[in-house]
């Protein structure tokens, strides 16, 4: 099933030099779950390699197979032509693999210089050298582009210089080869653009690259080489001239990608959600959400875009009532719920997908129907007076697995041993339950397989045809495109931008705004 | 798609999942107590004592009808302490002052039932009322730290031990609250009148002592823990927190509001730690009045895991290390052991209890996983757009 | 290539085209001189007190100098919690660990001689800290728990021992050791005559410093010596050397330190280990110095303390010196003069004015008022009474703890992943 269209010669890999990579025959089994079989990878040196999957297909099983962070059951690695075998990070690192993670592994308290040495540090006599690790990483920034100040304190930096520490601290070990695990997620376009030309630099300069992404247009402009990986094996392996998008996206999910488009317009010009003027401070006075301002109607879905870290979370949490807010107010239809506790905020009707469904929405090692009265211990069915109703949780909680296809063996499960999606539709069949009028949905597919997403994509709509307020936060920018009514970007506290035409609008205009480089489309 | 219908390996896992889950909550305690008991034979051994003399020796020293009655009363004792402690736990919070809390409560309260006298029921109500209410009210001070200043209720309770050591100290002080007893060097409060003392019951056949009346009160508060944590809605509330204190947050609990009522419930259970004894034999605060009955409670439920049954066997397990070893010193045997006992139980039954936890999710994930395997189903679910 | 942009949130408190570094280096400087004037002006006010109330002993060599002696095991329990929890491992178990220390000295020590004990008292110690170290890292335990249960099984296995093992020895008994033969003490010579009389004239200010310095340099015993050579040894490991950082991501990151290829399970037991050693340690200071026996609850909730200690320090050694210092302090106060202790009420009313000053400049109003009416109940307080009876000054130090963590918790950071259950091949 492979297809390999021989390399122009101009810029590119030299096809006679053994690979940078091999991983041959690769079997990883973990309890429940089978997360690689039989995966053959094959990276030249000097290339940039795509591997391509939607959730869940085992990319990221694999690269921590190749970074050393567990061994395989079966299979074998080959590193510059030489079989190895890899104990720990360490191994890998001293074989010149470096890995730049989804989620930054750096430690906010430490400065950049810390993180970046950490594990490899210069010394003098008994002592930590930082002098000649400030050196390093400068000419490191100087050499490839990449430059940040070593002494600054990592809590302080944004997303795009947090990654180029990620990246300096594997060129600081002598990395010949990077995996970079999903980079571009958080990046804006115009960030990732700066991105590739670093990476375009670094392959100048002799390094493999292998990207892991599900981002199949990103991917198709800068790889030499696509493997797509599915259900946890290699299906194919692409020159990115003789293939598109959509072949690209078959290939990854074996038949036709769902999209999120919507169908006609259910939005009424009954305000259900109006704040104005909400405001937010932390602990030091800083401002983290300045003078927001919005309305939603029944029937309507408004999309926030924004790169992480510029209020959505506080946002989500002020509407919810979990943090105090420094001014401005929050209507729930007719009442002005601006100082209701959270509890009395999910009484009156407001459901609440978290982003991060393991830390705000789940009791992880409580079986499912108690995870069911979670959110809802004051309502019926769940309870009557001050007492639980067992059974009427439990019945509910059967009828919700039910209407909304979690696969469970039964109700008696704990949550831990569901798989991401079937989590996150148990967490959107318990919001929806009791008739809410407010939904906020903060990355509702985030970490969930294909399936599971059209499946969540198709409850929104539903939600929106019934009549509910949909407040979207996503750093998916064709699912915010794809569901919303309207379009706001947040930045740095303050929305701007609002009023998007979903219809009209570009990732690339979105982009710009959320990075506030530019005006948007009307 | 699934229906409710429950496929045969569906019965299976939750079946299989329950007697794991029976097998396992047992296997931990039996597996600590067998490992103390191992240790402290070595222990003993070490020492050129033979170790099944010595075990044999308690059980038969148990069995006699006085100890019996003693280790219940022990039992009892320790019983509502480890409850205290238990309240806390559920909720991530570590009560370390119930010794504290139980002395100056049971002090405070023996002054007030000394110095009244009311119709029995009355009377007693008074003293255990007065007991608890100053347990929850030095147990909230910690409380109200940890809510409105961040500290660690850790620190604080241990640092409210010490302090409510000086106050008692203070207090039971002739001119104070103490009078000196006629007779004796020792010196205590009032001693309370017959009204406000709790008749004992004669449970035990052949034993010149009778059991602790309040031995009532400490089931009825085991029943009681036991229906406001696993079935009431404020005990839903304060597992969730324990268990995710941010999604308890992110579900309307108020966080700090759980907080100070836990610390007060759980001061309030401790301060009744000093009651079956107050009541039902010493009937006044003295210098002798036993101490140090916080730390057992915090080993029982540590062993008890929390639950109300658990905890009352590990109070009669206690109370059985405690009382028969009192032979040993007859015996030439150095009672301290079954401390050593204590203190090995408390660590390899934590150890035990966590490595039996994972085994279970991890188990539960390989049911799961095994029986949700089904041929290829399509991606792509119903009603999808094209 | 574009330098580096900051989006969202960036270094607050600065103007635009200020180089960062140049900011940061001007904040730590301003921190420095706050602190300066903050201990200057804690000297002015407690040198006040002294003259206004007579007592002497507030600031006299000889107090100071006990102060001293009992700052040093409250301080070296609290740098056994600074290394464990820097590593990410929470050690309530220090009591246990230090008891067993103290039994440890008194058990060899009577024999062999003190340096034996001393030895004897670390090894019972690191013991300790091997079980809580195979709990909490090996086996995945709760850290508050575990410590709970040393603490538990430490005090039983001393009893149980001292029980076996001193019982029947001369001067000694189950609940005693007999007498321990003492470490040699130093001073720097001359400095005593020079300022015993300079001390003795009461003179504001120049008489408590006087008071103060020969407190701190007269007969001070080898034992203490070496505990600050430990402070300095901490420092310059943790902060200074590959090894420290590698110790101290434990604690902030230890799954970015996996990645990295750092050991993190051995610098944790490392770290408990450490931990254990320097609690025994503080149980040696405490038998063969302070006490010269051991005897059975001599460690006295020293081991909470010291933690205490740790949190004010900000889980730094200088600061963690600090508080030691303070609670040796107040330590001391309660075990010398009831006058002194007496008059500390009017200290303590002049700090909580300051306190309330600094809160109505921050506008925190509730804060000063509470401050205000405490230090006036104080002023009364210390009014109506002659002297504080011998059980509520045992108190004090419990009480200054409370206070000051009641103060100080809020403004302090601890290591990041401090108290985190760590398991290698995890994720966060």
């Amino acid at each position: 099933m492979s297809t390999e269209a021989a390399s122009t010669p101009e810029v590119g890999p030299d096809p006679s030099a053994p690979a940078a990579v091999e991983l041959t025959g690769i079997t990883k089994r973990f309890p429940g779950v089978v997360a690689n079989s039989d995966v053959n990878l094959r990276v030249r040196r000097g290339s940039v390699h795509a591997v391509v999957g939607e959730n869940g297909a085992g990319k990221s099983t694999l690269m921590k197979t190749l970074y050393g962070m567990h061994r395989p059951d079966e299979g074998t690695i080959e590193i510059d032509g030489e079989r190895v075998d890899l104990h720990s990070p360490a191994d890998a690192i001293a074989r010149g693999v470096g890995m730049v993670h989804q989620h930054f592994m750096l430690a906010d308290n430490f400065t950049v210089l810390e993180n970046v040495v950490l594990g490899a540090e210069p010394r003098r006599g008994l002592g930590l050298d930082r002098g000649a690790a400030r050196e390093r990483i400068r000419e490191i920034g100087r050499q490839y582009g990449l430059e940040v100040d070593p002494d600054a304190l990592v809590e302080r930096l944004g997303v795009g210089d947090r990654q180029r520490v990620e990246i300096i601290k594997v060129l600081y070990r002598g990395a010949r080869t990077l995996v970079l695990d999903e980079p571009t997620a958080v990046l804006v376009p115009q960030e990732v653009d700066e991105l590739f030309a670093a990476l375009q630099e670094l392959k100048a300069q002799g390094l493999s690259i292998i990207f892991i992404s599900h981002k199949l247009d990103e991917v198709l402009s800068v790889a030499d080489d696509i493997t797509v990986m599915r259900r946890g094996t290699t299906v194919a392996t692409v020159d990115p001239k003789t293939v598109t998008s959509r072949q690209l996206a078959e290939l990854m999910v074996g038949t036709e990608l769902p999209s999120p488009q919507t169908t006609e317009s259910t939005v009424t010009d009954v305000p259900v959600l109006e704040v104005s003027g909400l405001g937010l401070v932390d602990d030091d006075g800083r401002a983290l959400l300045e003078d927001i301002g919005f309305t939603i109607h029944r029937g309507e879905v408004l999309g926030i875009a924004g790169v992480e870290g510029n209020g959505q979370a506080e946002l989500v949490e002020a509407i919810m009532g979990m943090r105090l807010t420094s001014g401005g107010t929050v209507r729930l239809g007719t009442e002005d719920i601006t100082h209701w506790s959270t509890r009395r905020r999910r009484e009156a009707g407001c459901g609440f997908i978290p982003e991060d469904r393991q830390r705000h929405g789940l009791l992880v090692t409580s079986p499912l129907w108690e995870n069911r009265i979670l959110g809802h211990q004051t309502q019926s069915p769940n309870t009557r007076g001050p007492l639980i109703d067992r059974s009427g949780a439990k019945a509910d909680t059967r009828r919700i697995v039910r209407e909304y296809d979690v696969r469970t063996p039964s109700i008696e499960v704990l949550a831990s041993a569901l798989s991401g999606g079937n989590q996150q539709k148990l967490i959107v069949g318990r919001e929806m339950s009791g008739e809410p009028k407010l939904l906020i949905a903060a990355h509702p597919t985030r970490g969930v397989d294909v399936g599971a997403q059209a499946a969540i994509w198709d409850l929104l709509r539903a939600a929106r045809a019934d009549g509910l307020a949909v407040l979207l936060i996503s750093a998916d920018l064709d699912e915010l495109i794809g569901l919303s009514d309207t379009l706001t970007v947040i930045l740095r506290g303050r929305l701007v931008a609002r009023g998007i035409d979903p219809a009209g609008v570009t990732p690339e205009q979105l982009g710009s705004a959320m990075t506030g480089a530019g005006g948007e489309a009307a | 798609m699934t229906t409710t219908e429950v496929t045969p390996a569906a019965k299976n896992t939750v079946q299989a999942d329950r007697i794991r889950r029976v097998a396992l909550t047992l296997a931990a305690p039996l597996l600590a107590i067998v490992i103390s008991l191992v240790i402290t034979s070595l222990v003993l051994v070490s020492t050129g004592t033979p170790a099944f003399h010595t075990f044999k020796i308690m059980l038969d020293y148990a069995a006699q009808p006085r100890t019996t009655t003693l280790i219940i009363n022990s039992a009892v004792t320790y019983y509502f302490a480890a409850l205290a402690v238990a309240v806390g736990f559920r909720m991530n919070l570590f009560n370390i002052g119930v010794d504290g809390q139980y002395r100056l409560a049971a002090m405070l309260a023996a002054s007030v039932g000394g110095a009244v006298t009311l119709p029995a029921p009355l009377h007693v109500s008074l003293i255990i009322g007065v007991a608890a209410l100053v347990g929850a009210m030095w147990a909230g001070i910690a409380g109200l730290l940890k809510v409105y200043r961040g500290v660690s209720e850790v620190i604080s309770t241990i640092m409210l031990n010490f302090i409510a050591t000086g106050l008692v100290a203070y207090l039971l002080a002739p001119g104070r609250l103490a009078v000196t007893t006629t007779g004796s060097n020792n010196i205590g409060t009032k001693e309370i009148p017959p009204s406000g003392r709790v008749p004992g019951i004669d449970l035990i056949p052949g034993s010149p002592l009778q059991v602790y009346g309040l031995l009532v009160l400490a089931i009825a508060a085991g029943f009681a823990y036991w229906f406001l944590i696993e079935r009431t809605r404020f005990g839903f509330e304060l597992r969730a927190t324990g268990l995710n204190e941010a999604a308890a947050v992110a579900s309307g609990v108020n966080v700090k509001r759980m907080v100070l009522v836990s610390m007060l419930i759980s001061g309030g259970v401790a301060g009744l730690v000093g009651m079956p004894q107050l009541l039902g034999s010493s009937y006044n605060y003295s210098l002798d009045f036993p101490a140090g009955l916080g730390f057992t409670g915090i080993a029982i439920a540590l062993l008890g895991r929390n639950t109300a049954i658990g905890v009352a066997i590990g109070a009669l397990l206690f109370g059985f290390l405690d009382n028969s070893s009192q032979i040993l010193d007859l015996e030439g045997v150095a009672k301290e052991i079954v401390l050593i006992t204590q203190g090995v139980i408390v660590l390899s039954v934590v150890v035990a209890y966590e490595i039996v936890r994972r085994y279970r999710i991890i188990a539960q994930q390989r049911d799961v996983g095994r029986s949700l395997a089904q041929p290829q189903q399509p991606v792509v679910a119903e009603g999808v757009t094209p | 290539m574009s330098t580096s942009t900051q989006t969202g949130t960036s270094d607050a408190g600065h103007t635009p085209d200020e180089d960062p570094a140049l900011a940061r280096r001007r904040a730590v400087t301003n921190k420095r001189y706050r602190l300066l004037i903050a201990v200057a002006l804690g000297l002015v006010a407690l040198s006040a007190v002294r003259v206004f109330s007579g007592a002497g002993d507030l600031t006299s060599g000889g107090t100071i100098g006990a102060a001293l002696s009992l700052a040093v095991p409250i301080g070296m329990a609290g740098l056994g919690g600074l290394w464990a929890e820097r590593a990410g491992v929470v050690n309530i178990g220090l009591e246990g660990m230090m008891i067993l220390g103290t039994f440890g000295a008194g058990w060899i020590g009577w024999q062999h001689g003190p340096w034996l004990g001393v030895l004897a008292a670390i090894v019972f110690g690191t013991l300790g800290g091997l079980v809580h170290s195979i709990a909490t890292v090996s086996f995945g335990v709760d850290h508050i728990v575990s410590g709970v249960a040393i603490n538990i099984l430490g005090l039983g296995v001393t009893q149980f021992l001292a029980s076996v093992l001193l019982e029947g020895t001369p001067g000694g008994g189950e609940s005693q050791s007999p007498r321990i033969p003492p470490l040699p003490t130093v001073s720097i010579p001359g400095l005593n005559d020079l300022l015993l009389p300079l001390e003795k004239h009461g003179w504001f200010l120049i008489s408590d410093l006087a008071g103060i310095v020969r407190g701190l340099t007269t007969n001070v015993s080898v034992l203490t010596l070496v505990a600050v050579g430990l402070v300095i040894a901490t420092y310059y490991v943790l902060w200074q050397t590959p090894f420290g950082l590698r110790l101290r991501s434990c604690g902030e990151d230890p799954y970015a330190a996996e990645s990295l290829g750092v050991r993190v399970y051995l610098h944790k037991h490392i770290a408990v280990l450490v931990s254990g050693a320097l609690a025994g340690f503080a149980g040696a200071y405490l038998a063969i110095v302070a006490a010269g026996i051991y005897r059975e609850g001599q460690t006295g909730g020293r081991g909470y303390i010291g933690l205490a200690a740790m949190i004010f320090g900000n889980w730094r050694p200088g600061g963690l010196v600090a508080g030691a210092g303070l609670f040796g302090y107040t330590d001391a106060m309660q075990l010398r003069n009831a006058e002194a202790v007496h008059a500390l009420l009017l200290v303590v009313a002049l700090i909580l004015a300051g306190v309330a000053i600094a809160s109505v400049i921050r506008r925190r109003f509730v804060s000063a008022v509470i401050s205000t009416v405490i230090g006036i109940l104080m002023v009364v307080w210390y009014a109506r009474t002659d002297a504080l009876p011998d059980q509520i000054t045992f108190m004090t130090p419990y009480i200054t703890t409370l206070l000051v963590l009641a103060l100080a918790s809020q403004r302090l950071r601890m290591p990041k992943a401090d108290g985190l259950v760590y398991r290698r091949g995890g994720s966060r």
